[in-house]
């Protein structure tokens, strides 16, 4: 029968050809569900692997879906790496939303173009609290950052629900639940006219570079790391474990919240009960995918990305169900994660 | 205005018992994974799949019996995967759960393409007779479909079997510390299979209850967060099948409360109510969590943590 | 140890077959791309054989639906529009629709990807596209925007809808005249205007014929969904109601009455298969005349900007199906209703109508006119309940 055994050394090769493997299967399975479904599998991987990345247009629009993912999972990579599971990311981007939509709708026409830092910040701020709370509950109670992040979410669903059927509601908008349109000020600038890519791109390669530096030079990332992965060495060498709660919750709820403010100032330009796109779950995906690495994150951001426009594009050309994305995005996490694992055990057939 | 007439009170009661079931029983299922150690965030995924399962059953063969088994079967088949990977793999717990969700969501609705229009065959009011005639109690508590006394009556087995039977006793023990039953001989992973697996099953009949009794259609994505709401109960409830039930009552509750509330025009924003629950658990964390010998008491030590035999 | 060994290698070859297999798709894709005219033909979902071979190059017409097609309400009966227009154009169009499109910023991708693919004419029909497809127009002056439900237009785009509050005007006296209770429920999607006046017109209706009838109303929140709308439906007949109404999108509510021996009425499209025993009458919209008109409008190039709201008059809304559970004389009167709506003899809102406080909102004989109509935020007398948060 097969048996695990642990290898001596992590195989290099599957370090890198694991993601290769997983999207493989998932390509392969995919090809069938197409079968399956009567149609022809090339124009269905076409739709998912080459329409997204097929002209400008369609990178610009890859852009806009990956970039939240690139924020939240660069966020959550901290976290996922201090061994602390931020499972509510989703609950921070609407926290920043919230935040960030609310300094938007104090613009006026006549507001200079600082207000959109503040909208940025006041998202970061937002989503950190909302992650603040969380930490702080595990600081104080003990209470598991799992579950209470879980629940935060459905809180912020809920509380946005509230603002936007109420309070925030747009006078003018014949009774929609839906906020103002951001004045023009207050929207997040675009990078060539035509297209909808904003400056969130530049925002996102800044962070790209600022994590790698922060998780592989800083002592403080060092740090990080090391309680994650032993804490008791961590407790012995004074790395504080207080501390590294704070930090990762802190800075995942940061960006997320951050990804929050973009979305709504951004291509959303209100804010709605629909603002909560599952970005801040599909992150944690990313992030997986991406090996909790910055770079990595970057590549399976835009992996994700492209199955979602794919999903939409396969089913506006081909009829496909959209319900293909979370198919393959399901599958490929499995995959992944089953690949993963033979990169520090392997198969071994053993005779009883 | 009287807000609650003594008729109307007794039909919330009943429709409060009908959407507390599903929860019950998917919170129960849960509730197996986790005390065995396993968190399974794909609870959502397996609701879905199990509903569309149990839907497709119910209409190609009429049976409601067939369709109960179908879901509980697809539960089951999927937790497997599952299982597979968390404990035999060790994948991550939270990650592999989550895919679940995500792939079970998108399974379901693919494999209900087909589905959206259809409708199950009519079926009987139930009712308990005699019983069922009782002014008040009885519209309130014995017109309900036999799956909802089944829930009553299998929650009450759950507690005996993790209380009083040597194979709950065995089963607390491996999610307590997997390493000691590993060392009494016990095969920890195998048992944690079957939790999960068991679990699953539970899931599974909860979707397919959902899909052919609650709400007779089938709709992509008809459970609406349920799978989640069944993940803050088992630990709103601490882990004990009792609580658990009266917890989904609870929970399940508050959805028709809101109706009954917005109907007699009394307005309390519908968001509120329905935050509650959520709420709630939170507290309730922070009451069992603040204290270590409490939450050593109420919570599976084991949870969410892989168990690698020999180490 | 020649086991890891011979995996590994088995690994790398599986490592470079996948990106061979990349490289091929892609060029595979990149042929397929040449040709695009005939790839888009051949895979969305209405192509007609007969578009190849038509003489002038057929109107592309794309429609982009927020619900599934399957949803027996509101798309459904969109759907329904598009294969008329099919039916009474042939050739000279070729139609093609996404569905489940979600209100917000995917719908402007989905809008543009529509334009990409060559449509002219391309109707968004829930209020939420409403932003970006005026975007959308706004780069694309070429191509005609139909905005279902909204209010926003521009040059190139315009707005249609219907006027539902009739249907619910004639369900309204059904009703009226079938309840023994006297108490009649709505199952209410979101509070907007729209929704609101056809409860107070589904009362009036109902107050037509019998006085003493009280609506009561639950609000789900959403457009469509089925289990919520059936735990409204559910908690309106615990309160009392035996007659039930909807502005959802699903048959729950329907299904729901029938399994508790109560009424119901069907909404959007004709539901009575869904509850045979408890279905008095679905209040249909009927987006053909006006798709069909559209449609000759872009093809004779007389499309203009502006915005039309119709009813029973133009054929847009009808009562359907009508049970014989209904007596003759109820029957017969929704029958004259009808006939004074077509011909504009009959006015659903001519005063004195009161609201629930008791003061007049509309004087004796007084006859309401779109504006009006378009901003109602007040039940009529009759209606339980506060309109929630109105401002």
């Amino acid at each position: 029968m097969f048996k695990l055994e642990a290898r001596a050394q992590p195989s290099r090769l599957l370090m890198v050809g694991s993601p290769v493997i997983a999207l493989l299967i998932t390509v392969l399975v995919g090809s069938l569900l197409f079968v399956a479904l009567g149609k022809n599998p090339v124009d269905g991987l076409r739709m998912f692997f080459y329409e997204p990345i097929k002209n400008v247009y369609s990178l610009t629009e890859l852009t806009i879906k990956a970039t939240p993912l690139v924020l939240i999972a660069l966020g959550l990579a901290v976290c996922f790496r201090a061994n602390l599971w931020n499972i509510g990311a989703e609950g921070q981007f609407v926290l920043g939303a919230i935040c960030g939509g609310w300094v938007a709708m104090q613009a006026t026409p006549d507001t200079g173009r600082w207000i959109v830092a503040a909208v940025l910040v006041a998202g970061m701020l937002g989503g950190m609290a909302w992650a603040g709370i969380v930490a702080l509950l595990r600081d104080r109670f003990n209470a598991s950052e799992i579950l209470v992040s879980l629940m935060l979410v459905y809180v912020a669903e809920m509380l946005l629900s509230y603002l936007v059927y109420g309070p925030w509601k747009d006078p003018q908008g014949y009774n929609f639940p839906q906020t103002i349109t951001f004045l023009d000020p207050a929207r997040i600038p675009k990078i060539v006219s035509g297209f909808r890519m904003n400056i969130g791109v530049y925002i996102a390669l800044a962070a790209v570079v600022a994590f790698t530096i922060f998780l592989s030079r800083t002592y403080a990332g060092f740090q990080l790391q090391v309680g994650g992965l032993a804490p008791a060495a961590a407790r012995y060498a004074g790395f504080s474990s207080r501390r590294a709660l704070w930090t990762g919750l802190l800075i995942s709820g940061g960006m997320a919240g951050l990804a929050g403010a973009l979305d709504a100032a951004g291509p959303q330009g209100q804010l709605t009960p629909f603002v909560p796109m599952g970005y801040g779950f599909a992150a944690i995906i990313v992030a997986f995918v991406g090996r909790l690495n910055p770079v990595g994150i970057v590549f399976s951001a835009l992996l994700m990305s492209m199955f979602y426009i794919g999903g939409e594009l396969a089913q506006s050309r081909l009829g496909l169900p959209k319900a293909l994305t979370g198919v393959f995005q399901g599958l490929l996490l499995f995959c992944l994660l089953a690949c993963d694992t033979f990169i520090h055990q392997r198969l071994r057939w053993v005779s009883k | 205005m009287s807000v609650f007439t003594p008729d109307s009170l007794a039909l919330l009661l009943a429709a409060t018992l009908n959407a507390g079931t599903v929860l019950g029983l998917a919170a129960m299922g849960l509730l197996i994974n986790e005390r065995s150690g396993v968190v399974n965030l794909g609870a959502e995924g397996l609701m879905l799949v199990a509903a569309i399962a149990g839907f497709a059953t119910g209409v190609n063969t009429g049976s409601d019996t067939l369709a109960f088994l179908a879901g509980a079967a697809a539960g089951a088949l999927l937790a497997a995967v599952f299982g597979v990977l968390v404990i035999w793999l060790n994948t991550n717990q939270y990650a592999t759960g989550l895919a679940l969700s995500l792939f079970g969501a998108g399974l379901s609705a693919f494999a209900g393409i087909r589905y959206t229009q259809e409708k199950l065959p009519e079926r009987p009011n139930f009712a308990i007779p005699y019983l069922s005639d009782i002014p008040f109690v009885g519209p309130a508590l014995f017109k309900q479909h036999p799956l909802v006394y089944l829930a009553i009556a299998f929650t009450a087995a759950l507690a005996w079997f993790l209380y009083r039977s040597r194979a709950g006793l065995i089963l607390r023990a491996v999610g307590e510390s997997p390493e000691s039953a590993h060392a009494l001989g016990y095969p920890v992973r195998r048992i944690r299979l079957m939790a999960v697996m068991g679990g699953g099953a539970l899931c599974g009949l909860a979707g397919a209850y959902l899909s052919v009794v609650y709400t007779p259609l089938w709709v992509e994505g008809m459970v609406a967060g349920k799978g989640w709401i069944a993940l803050a109960l088992t630990t709103f409830a601490t882990w004990r099948p009792a609580r658990v039930l009266l917890g989904a009552y609870l929970f399940g509750g508050v959805t028709m409360l809101q109706f009954q509330l917005q109907g007699q025009g009394i307005q309390i924003p519908s968001q509120l109510l329905t935050m509650l629950p959520y709420l709630a658990t939170i507290v309730v964390l922070v009451l069992i969590s603040r204290n270590p010998t409490w939450i050593r008491v109420n919570m599976p030590a084991s949870l969410g943590k892989p168990f690698h035999p020999g180490s | 140890m020649t086991r890891p060994l011979t995996k590994r290698s088995l690994l790398k070859a599986a490592g470079w077959a996948s990106i061979a297999a990349t490289a091929a798709l892609v060029g595979c894709g990149k042929k397929d791309e040449a040709a695009p005219d005939a790839a888009s033909a051949a895979s969305t979902p209405e192509a007609t054989a007969s578009a190849a071979a038509a003489p002038a190059a057929p109107l592309n017409i794309a429609f982009a639906y927020v619900g599934p097609v399957g949803d027996a309400g509101w798309t459904y009966a969109h759907d329904q529009g598009r294969l008329a227009v099919e039916k009474e154009f042939g050739d000279k169009v070729k139609t093609s629709f996404v569905e489940k499109v979600p209100e917000g910023p995917d719908a402007e991708r989905v809008l543009r990807d529509m334009v990409g693919q060559g449509n002219k004419l391309i109707f968004g029909t829930t209020f939420g596209y409403m932003e970006p497809m005026l975007k959308v127009a706004a780069d694309h002056k070429d191509v005609k925007f139909e905005h279902g439900t909204g209010y926003k237009t521009a040059e190139n785009m315009r707005t249609y809808d219907s006027r539902t509050y009739e249907g619910a005007y004639m369900a309204g006296v059904i009703a009226g005249g079938m309840t023994k209770s006297n108490t009649l429920g709505v199952v209410g999607s979101i509070p907007i205007p729209e929704v609101i006046r056809n409860i107070n017109a589904f009362t009036l209706g109902a107050q037509s014929v019998n006085p003493k009838v009280k609506t009561k109303v639950v609000w789900i929140n959403n457009w469509f969904d089925p289990p919520k709308e059936t735990e409204g439906a559910q908690s309106l007949l615990n309160q009392g109601a035996d007659v039930l109404f909807q502005n959802t999108d699903s048959s729950a509510v329907l299904q729901t009455a029938e399994k508790a021996g109560k009424y119901a009425f069907g909404w959007d499209s004709d539901m009575s298969k869904f509850g045979p025993k408890a279905h008095l009458g679905s209040a249909i919209i009927n987006w053909a005349p006006y798709y069909i008109k559209a449609t000759k409008d872009a093809l004779a190039g007389t499309w203009t900007t502006g915005g039309v709201w119709w009813g029973v008059k133009e054929g847009a809304i009808d009562l359907v199906s009508v049970s014989d559970a209904v007596p003759a004389d109820l029957k017969a009167k929704v029958d004259t209703i009808k006939a004074g709506l077509k011909d504009g003899s009959f006015v659903i809102w001519k005063g004195p109508i009161v609201g629930q406080d008791g003061k007049e909102v509309l004087a004796k004989d007084a006859v309401a006119d779109d504006k009006f109509l378009g901003g109602i935020n007040f039940y009529v007398k009759g209606v339980d309940g506060a309109v929630p948060s109105s401002k």
